[in-house]
C-alpha cells in the first residue's frame, strides 16, 4: 500500500498553462514524462529536494524557477519568492539551506531599476534567511520572450539533525499541522494583476522562510516529524492529496479548523474559489506522530510567526489515497487536487 | 446562474447613479446597481451581487425571521408531544 | 461573513437535519430534484447528502447553463475569435469547456486572445480601453445573468461603442423544468426551486408546476440551512398532500421578481423559436436572442459562424444525467474516459455540473462516515 505509485502516462499533445499550475496536469507531466526519462526506475515518491551522499557527506539539493506577474506585489516580489521558495523547499525536505546560486533570464527592454530592485530584494531575503548567494548566471532574451524576468535557483543545504522525512513512515492517527492562514499569496497575486477589479486592504503575500519554525519544531519533536510540505501552487488540497497518494492512507481535514483570513475568504467567495486550492509562499504542513503533536504545536505557537499554527486534521487508514474534509455538522466531502489554474466562476 | 454573494454598499457616486462600491469582509469592488433602479440601495444596505451587478436587496428582517424559524424547528412538535404524554386535554385522535 | 455564516451554523443545520428525519416517512422513497447547478454544487460541497435519511434522494436537474450548451455553440464562439483583432471574453466557467478543437483555454495556449471576465461590464470596459480591437463577449446563463448582459448592451448602445458584441447563449429555466416533467422516464416528487433565477423572474412562473403537475416547489437559497429548510418545507407539503409554490429564500427573492431586470431583458432580448439543449434536444421558446434593434452588437449578426451541430460521442450519456435519469456514476465514461482533467461532456467541466461535483466531492468517499469526529 505504501509508496507504490501507479504508472502515469503523459500523452498531452501540447503544453498548456495547467501543466504549470501545480495540480493534476503538473503531476502528469512530472511523473509521466520527466520522471521515467530522467530518474530511471526509482519508485521513490518525488519531492522537491533531493538528499544525496557526496563523499560521505549528506547534502540536500533543490532547484526551482520563479515566474510571476506582476513582479512586485504587496508583501514581496519575485526576488523574495526566489530566495524564500528555495530555502523552504530545502526546509520541508528536512534540510537547512546553506547556499543558493541564481540565474536570471531577462527580457530586453527591462528597465535596469526594476532589475536592481529585485537584486536588492534577493540580497535582503538571503540575509534574513541566513543563506549565501554564491553565484549565478544571466541570459537576455528578446523583448516579449520572458515576461520581464524569470529567475531560477538551485540551493544546497545540510540535513537538520534528527529529522527523517518519508511518506512511508506516516501512520494512521498521525496529526496534520498547518503553520498559519492559507490563501494570502495566491489571492494577493490575483488582486495585484488588476483584471478582476477587486481591492483589498491589509492583504499581502505571506512569503517568508519557514526554516526557523521547522527548526523550532525539530527542537522538541524531531523523532515525530513524519512528513513536511510547503503548499505552494495547487494549495493545501493538492499537497494533502499528494501525501495521501504517496503514503497510501487517507487524510481527514477538519475544515472549520483551517485558518483563512476574512479578506481571503471574502475574495474566494466572491470569485467562487476554494482557499484550499490557492497558493501559499510562507506556510507548511507537517505530519507529526500523535505523541509529539502537542509539543510541536506549542513550539510553533511560541515562535515568531507561528502563533496561528493549528492542528487541522489527522491520518486515517481509509479511504486510501484520498483527502476528505468534514465540517461542524458532520457533512463530508472528498477534496481533490487542483486540475488547472483556479478559475473564477459565476455559476 | 447561481454564484451570488451578499455584500454591503459602502459608497455611492452622486454623478453616476448606476455605480456603487460594495464590500465583502474587506474585499471591495465596484458594481452596477442599474437593476435596482426602482428602489436604489443606500449606503449601509446589503445587496446580492452576481457578475458585478446587484440583483436584489437583502432583508435583514427576513433573514432573522428565517433563522428564528430554523432554531424553533422541532420545538413546537416536541412541546406538543410532551403535553400529549401528560394525557391532559384533547389531543387530535386519529387523523 | 454576514448573511452567509449564520446559514452555515452547525447547530441550525443539525436541527434542520433532525427535523427532516422526523418528518420523512420511513415507508416511502422521496425523489426531490434540485433544478439549479448551484444547488448541486452546494449539496456536494457541504456534504448535505450525509445528513439526509436514505429514503430521500436528491436528483440533479439541468440548471447548469454551461452543461446544456451544445459543443457546436462553443465552436461558433471560438470561430469568431480566430481573427487576431478579436478579443474573446467569457466567464471562468467557460474556459475549460471542450469544443471540437479544444477549449477556450487551449485556444489561448495556441495564441488566441482569450480573457476571463468576472462581469459583462468588464468586457465592455475592455472594448473601451482597446478601441482598435473588437471585443466579443460569450454570454451564458439563465435569467439570473441575462439582465446584466442586457444592461451592458443598453449601455454599449447609449455610448455608441462600436467595437463590442455579444454572442448570446442565454437560456430560460421554465422550459427546462417542463422538459423534465414531460420526460417519460422521470419520477420527481417535488422541486428544490432555483433561488437566484427567482430574484429576477419571481415565484409566479412556477405556479403551473404545483397547480397543473401537482408537485410542490420551494424557491431555495444556497447555504446549507437554506437547502435543508427547503426539504423540511417540501416534506410538510407532501405530508399535508399539498402542492404549492413556497418561497424559502425570502430575504432575497421578491414574489413578483425584479421589474427593472425583466424590463431590461425585454428591451434587448426576444425568445428564439427553438434552441438546442445538450442532451435534451430542441426545446421551443427556451433561449434568448438579441433583438434586431441591437443587431450591431449581436455577434451572430456581425460574424459568420459555421453553425455546425456537433453531436456528443455516442457513449457519453450527458443527456440522461442532465435529466436526472442516470446518476453520474452510471454513465459508462464516468471516471474513466471522462474526468475533470479530460472532460468529454460539459457536466464534467463545469464546477456545478453533476458529474464534476460528484467526482470532486463524493465518489471517493467510500464508507468512512461512521468514523467522523472532530
Amino acid at each position: 500500500m505504501n509508496g507504490v505509485l501507479p504508472k502515469i502516462r503523459f500523452r498531452d499533445p501540447q503544453i498548456e498553462m495547467s501543466h504549470g499550475a501545480g495540480g493534476k496536469a503538473s503531476r502528469r507531466l512530472v511523473e509521466g514524462l520527466f520522471a521515467p526519462l530522467l530518474f530511471g526506475d526509482s519508485t521513490e515518491p518525488l519531492g522537491d529536494a533531493a538528499h544525496l551522499i557526496v563523499d560521505g557527506a549528506r547534502i540536500a539539493m533543490t532547484a526551482d524557477s520563479f515566474v510571476v506577474k506582476p513582479l512586485r506585489f504587496p508583501g514581496g516580489s519575485i526576488g523574495e519568492l526566489a530566495v524564500n521558495g528555495t530555502v523552504n523547499d530545502l526546509a520541508v525536505s528536512g534540510a537547512r539551506a546553506q547556499a543558493l546560486v541564481v540565474t536570471y533570464v531577462l527580457e530586453a527592454g527591462l528597465p535596469s531599476e526594476i532589475l536592481e530592485a529585485e537584486v536588492r530584494a534577493m540580497a535582503k531575503a538571503a540575509a534574513c534567511a541566513s543563506v549565501v548567494i554564491a553565484g549565478g548566471d544571466t541570459k537576455v532574451v528578446e523583448h516579449g520572450k520572458a515576461d520581464s524576468m524569470y529567475i531560477t535557483t538551485a540551493g544546497i543545504g545540510r540535513p537538520i539533525p534528527g529529522i527523517n522525512i518519508a511518506a512511508a513512515s506516516v501512520r494512521p492517527g498521525d496529526k496534520v499541522l498547518l503553520s498559519g492562514p492559507i490563501g494570502d499569496h495566491g489571492i494577493t497575486i490575483l488582486l495585484a494583476r488588476g483584471e478582476l477589479e477587486l481591492e483589498a486592504d491589509a492583504l499581502c503575500s505571506d512569503t517568508r522562510s519557514v526554516l526557523p519554525l521547522i527548526e523550532a519544531m525539530a527542537g522538541v519533536a524531531a523523532p515525530g516529524i513524519r512528513w513536511l510540505r510547503d503548499p505552494t501552487r495547487g494549495g493545501v488540497a493538492t499537497s494533502l492529496n499528494e501525501l495521501a497518494r504517496d503514503c497510501g492512507l487517507g487524510v481527514m481535514l477538519w475544515e472549520d479548523a483551517v485558518p483563512v483570513r476574512d479578506v481571503v475568504r471574502g475574495a474566494c467567495e466572491l470569485l467562487g474559489l476554494d482557499p484550499l486550492h490557492i497558493a501559499n509562499e510562507g506556510q507548511f504542513i507537517a505530519v507529526i506522530a500523535p505523541e509529539y503533536a502537542d509539543a510541536a504545536l506549542q513550539a510553533l505557537r511560541q515562535s515568531p510567526g507561528g502563533s496561528e499554527a493549528v492542528i487541522v486534521g489527522e491520518m486515517r487508514e481509509e479511504p486510501s489515497g484520498t483527502l476528505l474534509g468534514t465540517n461542524g455538522y458532520g457533512g463530508v466531502r472528498a477534496i481533490d487536487m487542483l486540475v488547472g489554474d483556479p478559475l473564477p466562476r459565476i455559476c | 446562474m447561481c454564484l451570488a454573494i451578499p455584500a454591503k454598499v459602502i459608497e455611492l457616486f452622486p454623478g453616476e447613479r448606476n455605480r456603487a462600491m460594495v464590500e465583502v469582509t474587506g474585499v471591495r469592488r465596484h458594481i452596477d446597481i442599474g437593476l435596482l433602479e426602482d428602489d436604489p440601495p443606500v449606503k449601509g444596505d446589503w445587496v446580492l451581487v452576481h457578475v458585478g451587478f446587484a440583483m436584489s436587496k437583502i432583508s435583514e428582517e427576513q433573514a432573522l425571521d428565517q433563522l428564528n424559524t430554523l432554531i424553533m424547528l422541532g420545538e413546537n412538535e416536541a412541546a406538543l408531544e410532551e403535553v400529549q404524554g401528560y394525557g391532559l386535554g384533547e389531543t387530535s385522535s386519529g387523523t | 461573513m454576514k448573511f452567509v455564516d449564520e446559514f452555515r451554523d452547525a447547530a441550525v443545520i443539525t436541527k434542520a437535519a433532525d427535523e427532516i428525519r422526523r418528518l420523512a416517512d420511513p415507508g416511502r422513497q422521496y425523489r426531490f430534484m434540485e433544478v439549479c447547478g448551484g444547488h448541486t454544487h452546494a449539496i456536494y460541497r457541504f456534504g448535505l447528502k450525509d445528513l439526509l435519511p436514505a429514503n430521500i434522494e436528491l436528483v440533479h436537474g439541468p440548471g447548469c447553463p454551461v452543461c446544456v450548451l451544445p459543443m457546436g455553440r462553443i465552436d461558433d464562439g471560438l470561430s469568431m475569435a480566430r481573427d487576431p483583432n478579436v478579443i474573446f471574453c467569457a466567464f471562468g466557467d467557460m474556459m475549460r469547456v471542450p469544443g471540437a478543437q479544444g477549449s477556450p483555454l487551449e485556444h489561448k495556449a495556441r495564441g488566441m486572445d482569450v480573457r476571463i471576465v468576472y462581469s459583462p461590464s468588464d468586457a465592455l470596459n475592455l472594448a473601451r480601453k482597446n478601441p482598435d480591437r473588437h471585443v466579443m463577449f460569450f454570454a451564458i446563463g439563465f435569467e439570473t445573468t441575462a439582465p446584466s448582459t442586457a444592461l451592458v448592451l443598453m449601455r454599449a448602445k447609449a455610448l455608441g461603442i462600436q467595437n463590442f458584441s455579444v454572442f448570446s447563449n442565454h437560456v430560460t429555466i421554465i422550459p427546462a423544468i417542463r422538459a423534465i416533467l414531460d420526460s417519460p422516464d422521470m419520477r420527481i416528487d417535488a422541486f428544490i426551486g432555483p433561488g437566484h433565477v427567482s430574484t429576477v423572474i419571481g415565484c409566479r412562473p412556477y405556479e403551473w408546476i404545483a397547480k397543473n403537475e401537482g408537485r410542490p416547489i420551494v424557491v431555495t437559497g444556497f447555504e446549507p440551512a437554506d437547502i435543508l429548510q427547503s426539504i423540511v418545507m417540501l416534506l410538510h407539503q407532501i405530508r399535508a398532500r399539498e402542492a404549492k409554490v413556497e418561497n424559502q429564500y425570502k430575504r432575497v427573492v421578491p414574489w413578483e421578481g425584479n421589474h427593472a431586470a425583466l424590463k431590461a431583458m425585454a428591451e434587448v432580448f426576444e425568445l428564439r423559436p427553438y434552441f438546442e439543449w445538450r442532451g435534451m434536444g430542441f426545446i421551443s421558446q427556451s433561449a434568448l436572442r438579441i433583438r434586431d434593434s441591437y443587431a450591431q452588437w449581436d455577434a451572430e449578426q456581425r460574424f459568420e459562424t459555421p453553425g455546425v451541430r456537433v453531436t456528443d460521442p455516442k457513449a457519453a450519456q450527458c443527456g440522461e444525467v442532465l435529466k436526472g435519469v442516470l446518476r453520474p456514476a452510471q454513465c459508462k465514461l464516468f471516471g474513466k474516459e471522462c474526468t475533470p482533467e479530460r472532460p468529454v461532456g460539459a457536466l464534467m467541466v463545469s464546477s456545478e455540473g453533476s458529474c464534476a461535483a460528484y467526482y470532486n466531492y463524493e465518489h471517493r468517499k467510500h464508507s468512512v462516515l461512521t468514523t467522523i469526529g472532530a
